[in-house]
């Protein structure tokens, strides 16, 4: 499983409510989600952004509200990984249960910049700055979650248990 | 090595004997809670899953608080897939408007959570009911449509901050400026991933409604959850609520925690967080030069009878500064018609305030008060992020209700105690 795209860049503590504000939440569609993904802080991001690409953050990323419409519209609007120091503790599980991959990374987030290209190796962990030439080291996912994003997410995973029980 | 209040509470619900910082387990729910905004994202990743029956219906809350009254078309029809489901698999506490409170006030004052019991909630703010001495902590729609099927989910077991209390609060000074204050010692990520658990001789001097304000806000410093011991103050509050058998959890004495910090209850002032994170701790002195357009008196953080009584002592027979919109939600039904009652109703209105039914709608910019550009709220809510009330140009100043109220009152941000 790899990922290879541009990078996006945000500061520290990007919360839930600038990545899908609170006003689009009456609706569930990925699509209408995506298209409102970002815009109280970079209102060009849905314009900039293609398929693949990559958000790269700083501290505490998607801290605030426990709404899964944030990383299901990360998601849909393309964006192939997350990168960021570190993950809010609601945000990081809602990312692993709808397969939205993300990795923690200071030496990623300090060292790319934005418009970077970026490849990813989620075997590994191994992040590639193509632009500036450099490599970083990520945490690869512990066991139980490669089990569970390779088993499809939360709810398959949840099914192949109950089928074997 | 012993373990935190919420480490037990997590190992008797994994049914083990002992866990540790770090491990992953499987744990048991208590209650499994979901509103109108997460729940139809759950009840979706429910169907689509397969399931067709729910692990229990009297361990599913379902409240629909947060765009309803339905504000929309859209808003009605997530409404109405939660109110289908409800009808479909029976469940028993499934809250509509009429019967409707916001959900963290709600659950505790109808008795539906007890100490030592483990709940999870797709609402960042479930950690409230740690107040009662319960695990509590928020997840998001897949995780509570899993658990609505399974009844149970995977928790990694969280290190702790002690927060030592000591001393006692001063006049005017709450369970609202305790948690600002502490959000801003250790910052919007100083407890992340980690259990907040509150000690010391302090905690004895603070109201259960001190204490659910403090655990509410457990989610605006990181924490997975903010946790209390057990006493006759949480007693008194679940009698005739709480009818059945429940045992409280102890943290032991050898129990680990990766820091202290210690609060002072005497030194904590009036506090307020500046636009735009809640660890921009002020004293509300210096706000004298904000001048403001609102204030919003409610939410699952000060919508209690305790809060509304702070705000109608301090509007009783006083008026709103020209200008100045005062937004008034008691929480739910009961803190509604205890307002009646009380008079409080009657003093909010002579100052000229609105009296709403209960709804999540303001805090989260849903509606019921959405800021328009430049606009500045002094707000009893939780969170004061960019675009968070509204315009990406309006600014939130969270506080108590007491400084609230004071500061619709002066028109500016105002110290309750000195206010004219």
């Amino acid at each position: 499983m790899n990922a290879h795209g541009t990078a996006h860049k945000y500061g520290d503590h990007v919360d839930t409510d600038v990545i899908i504000p609170a006003r689009y939440l009456a609706s569930q569609d990925p699509q209408e989600l995506a298209a409102h993904c970002m815009e109280d802080i970079d209102q060009d991001f849905r314009a900039k952004s293609k398929p693949g690409d990559i958000m790269i953050a700083g501290l505490n990323f998607g801290c605030g509200s426990s709404r899964e419409h944030a990383p299901i519209a990360i998601k849909a609007a393309g964006v192939s990984c997350v990168i960021a120091k570190n993950f809010a503790r609601i945000f990081y599980r809602n990312a692993i249960n709808i397969g939205l991959a993300i990795l923690e990374c200071p030496a990623a987030s300090e060292g790319i910049s934005e418009g970077d290209q970026v490849s990813v190796d989620f075997d590994s962990g191994v992040i590639t700055n193509v632009t500036k030439n450099e490599t970083y080291q990520a945490e690869p996912f512990p066991p139980f979650i490669k089990d569970m994003i390779a088993k499809g997410g939360l709810m398959a995973s949840l099914r192949a248990k109950e089928a074997q029980a | 090595m012993g373990m935190t209040m919420t480490q037990k509470i997590l190992a008797r619900h994994a049914g083990l004997d002992s866990v540790r910082a770090g491990q992953l387990i499987q744990a048991k729910l208590d209650l499994v809670l979901g509103n109108d905004i997460t729940t139809p994202v759950a009840i979706n990743e429910f169907q689509a899953a397969g399931f067709d029956k729910v692990f229990d219906k009297s361990r599913i809350a379902l409240v629909m608080d947060h765009f309803a009254p339905n504000k929309d078309i859209k808003a009605a029809t997530q409404c109405q897939q939660c109110r289908a489901f409800a009808r479909k698999f029976e469940i028993d506490h499934y809250y509509d408007v009429g019967a409707m409170g916001i959900e963290h006030a709600l659950l505790p004052e109808q008795g539906l959570v007890a100490p030592g019991e483990a709940v999870i909630g797709a609402d960042s703010h479930t950690c409230t009911y740690g107040a009662l001495g319960a695990f509590s902590t928020g997840v998001g729609s897949t995780d509570m449509g899993a658990a609505m099927a399974a009844g149970e989910t995977w928790f990694k077991v969280p290190s702790a901050i002690q927060v030592y209390l000591t001393g006692k609060l001063r006049p005017y000074v709450s369970g609202k400026d305790v948690i600002l204050a502490l959000i801003g010692m250790i910052g919007v990520d100083g407890a992340r991933y980690q259990s907040l658990e509150f000690a010391g001789p302090g905690v004895a001097e603070l109201s259960i409604y001190d204490r659910l304000t403090i655990s509410n806000m457990a989610i605006e410093a990181g924490g997975k959850n903010g946790i209390w011991p057990v006493d006759d103050i949480t007693r008194a509050y679940i009698k005739d609520r709480v009818n059945r058998p429940w045992e409280a959890v102890e943290a032991d004495e050898d129990a680990e925690y990766e820091r202290v910090v210690e609060i002072d209850l005497g030194q904590v002032d009036c506090t307020v967080a500046w636009p735009h994170l809640p660890e921009n701790a002020h004293n509300a002195r210096d706000g004298q030069d904000i001048a403001i357009d609102q204030v919003v008196i409610g939410s699952c953080t000060n919508g209690q009878l305790a809060d509304m009584a702070a705000a109608a002592e301090m509007f009783k027979g006083r008026h709103l500064a020209p200008g100045v919109r005062g937004i008034i939600i008691p929480a739910t039904p009961t803190v509604y018609r205890e307002c009646m009652r009380l008079g409080y109703t009657e003093i909010f209105m002579d100052a000229g305030c609105v009296v709403s039914t209960p709804t999540c709608g303001p805090c989260l910019g849903g509606y019921m008060g959405i800021l328009a550009e430049g606009e500045r709220c002094v707000s009893t809510t939780n969170r004061n992020f960019v675009g968070r009330m509204g315009h990406v140009k309006s600014e939130v100043y969270l506080a108590s209700p007491a400084v609230a109220a004071a500061s619709g009152v002066a028109g500016h941000i105002q110290h309750p105690a000195d206010l004219g």
